[in-house]
């Protein structure tokens, strides 16, 4: 289920050359800002919860996430060069699987180590509050990268909509509707996170079970799908 | 060979001993120039960044946000008219802040279709086979951009005006917010479609182009208003506020414009840059458009060739 070439070739084009750059600037801009939070205002646990809630898991990882995910079969589709990889005697599904692992691993290492850095910069993981984020913020990874994978694969405007979906369903429409909060990776990973600090600096709108199901669900059938669209890709030309 | 070829008349000159003349004339009438060329490149990227004269799928992106834009005016003004309220509920100045999400994703969207496709696929160089220079090129693609990033943010703002004074809110009031907001959405624009123009002029991948002018717009303005809120929890005053708000775009033209513009601040605490401070906002606004200009101009100094 896991080809060691595709992967390979997958991190080269996710990490190659400037990319590993833009992926690091972000994280670093996180710790950046860490920093001159804690300069500025002293450990407080509220305030490392804002930070982490409001940049880490909010803005970050979803960005990340589909940096990642759609790099890992978006460009190749669009510019072709995927037929070389469908002509090798490999399954689509391994294909996607191989994909969806490299895209997460990404996720964790750019998303989860620095928000966990962050938070011990932040208050040296006071109320597991840390902890509790990268926790959300690996769970996160997992999703995200299946949920964006899947796009690519779909849509030649699969930035465009993993965008929209986390900057105004998860951000704009959570905050209005609170009903869009239940289908949201988000509150999922942050009901996970709730278990795991234990107190309520970090809460979420969903039960701990509904989202660990809701999770595995959208993973597994993100990329079910995705191996499923692959056998059946039809290349297009330039708009 | 040159020399040849500028003695060679076509057809009948005598003694010409050619097997074959298929009688290439060169073009000798008017030419349009360079400023033609210019406008051509300007009303086709215009279009371009409302998917006109391209498919059918690149339409739906660009008149999808338009519409987004543009309903939520519609519903206040028709709450407006329906409640009879003496003022619009949102101000001319306030819209295109609530709004940013739709905005960044139009420039996140439409500035790599605008510039990366031709790094792409290498025919900047065809362009500068034009009598066009670069700083033609370069002029045209951000007033394009620019342009259409005006008809997005202005149209739900005219949309307002009209319902206003349709449901005879008062005319000098609405006229003078109307003509505020509008400054500010023209400085909204020029400021995004030079950001979004520089970063997606670096990359010919346009997905990767979108990702990053959304990560630029989106991060910057997420760290700005989280230190914006956690200064005003400790109370470090309104200074602090002010000058945080200097280092993301949409803060920038909230500083603004509830300095200049008398629209109230999004800022946290409500109370925007002083008079002062707003001079440096809007020093900071133009310095970041002309930067961004060069930055461009010195870009396509290099790929042009």
């Amino acid at each position: 289920m896991y080809d060691p070439t595709v992967a390979r070739l997958t991190y080269r084009a996710l990490l190659g050359r400037r990319r590993a750059l833009i992926l690091g600037a972000l994280p670093l801009l996180l710790i950046a800002i860490s920093l001159a939070v804690r300069a500025l205002a002293g450990a407080d646990d509220q305030t490392a919860a804002d930070v982490l809630g409001g940049l880490a898991l909010a803005t970050m990882v979803p960005i990340i996430g589909v940096i990642a995910g759609t790099g890992a079969i978006g460009p190749e589709i669009d510019d072709g060069s995927v037929v070389y990889l469908l002509s090798k005697p490999i399954k689509r599904p391994t294909i996607i699987y191989t994909k969806l692992i490299v895209a997460v691993a990404v996720t964790m290492v750019f998303s989860a180590v620095p928000t966990l850095i962050a938070g011990f910069v932040l208050n040296g993981n006071g109320q597991q509050v840390a902890v509790a984020y990268t926790v959300a913020a690996l769970v996160a990874s997992i999703a995200y990268a299946a949920l964006f994978l899947l796009l690519g694969t779909v849509s030649r405007h699969a930035v465009v909509f993993g965008l929209v979906y986390a900057l105004v369903w998860e951000a704009l429409f959570g905050s209005l509707v609170p009903g869009a909060r239940t289908l949201s990776v988000q509150q999922w990973s942050l009901a996970v996170a709730q278990k795991v600090s234990g107190n309520d600096l970090v809460t979420s709108d969903v039960s701990l079970t509904t989202a660990t199901v809701l999770l595995a669900v959208v993973t597994v059938l993100a990329t079910w799908y995705a191996g499923q669209k692959l056998r059946s890709l039809t290349l297009a030309g330039e708009e | 060979m040159a020399t040849e070829q500028s003695t060679q008349t076509p057809a009948t000159a005598p003694g010409d001993t050619r097997i074959h003349n298929i009688g290439y004339r060169s073009y000798d009438g008017p030419r349009l120039g360079r400023g033609y060329a210019r406008l051509s490149l300007y009303s086709q990227s215009l279009r371009g960044s409302y998917g006109l004269g391209r498919s059918v799928k690149s339409k739906v992106l660009p008149m999808l946000l338009f519409v987004v834009m543009c309903v939520p005016a519609a519903i206040m003004v028709a709450v407006a008219v329906a409640t009879k309220a003496n003022d619009l509920p949102l101000d001319y100045t306030r819209y295109a802040i609530v709004m940013q999400a739709v905005i960044s994703l139009y420039v996140a969207s439409q500035a790599p279709q605008s510039v990366s496709r031709d790094l792409r696929f290498k025919t900047v160089p065809l362009y500068f086979s034009r009598p066009i220079e670069t700083a033609d090129y370069v002029r045209a693609k951000f007033a394009a951009l620019a342009s259409a990033l005006f008809i997005l943010t202005a149209a739900p703002l005219l949309v307002l005006y009209v319902g206003a004074l349709l449901a005879k809110l008062d005319f000098t009031d609405q006229t003078k917010g109307f003509a505020q907001g509008l400054v500010s959405v023209a400085l909204l624009s020029l400021l995004f479609a030079g950001i979004g123009l520089v970063i997606a002029s670096v990359t010919p991948r346009r997905g990767f182009g979108i990702a990053a002018v959304i990560a630029v717009l989106t991060i910057s303005y997420g760290a700005v208003s989280t230190l914006q809120a956690i200064a005003e929890v400790q109370s470090s005053g309104d200074a602090a506020i002010a000058w945080i708000g200097l280092f993301s775009p949409i803060t920038l033209i909230d500083g603004v414009q509830s300095a200049f513009l008398g629209a109230s601040s999004a800022f946290p605490g409500g109370v925007g840059p002083s008079s002062g401070e707003g001079v440096v906002y809007v020093l900071f606004t133009l310095g970041l458009i002309a930067g961004s200009y060069g930055l461009l101009v010195r870009r396509y100094k290099k790929v042009g060739l």
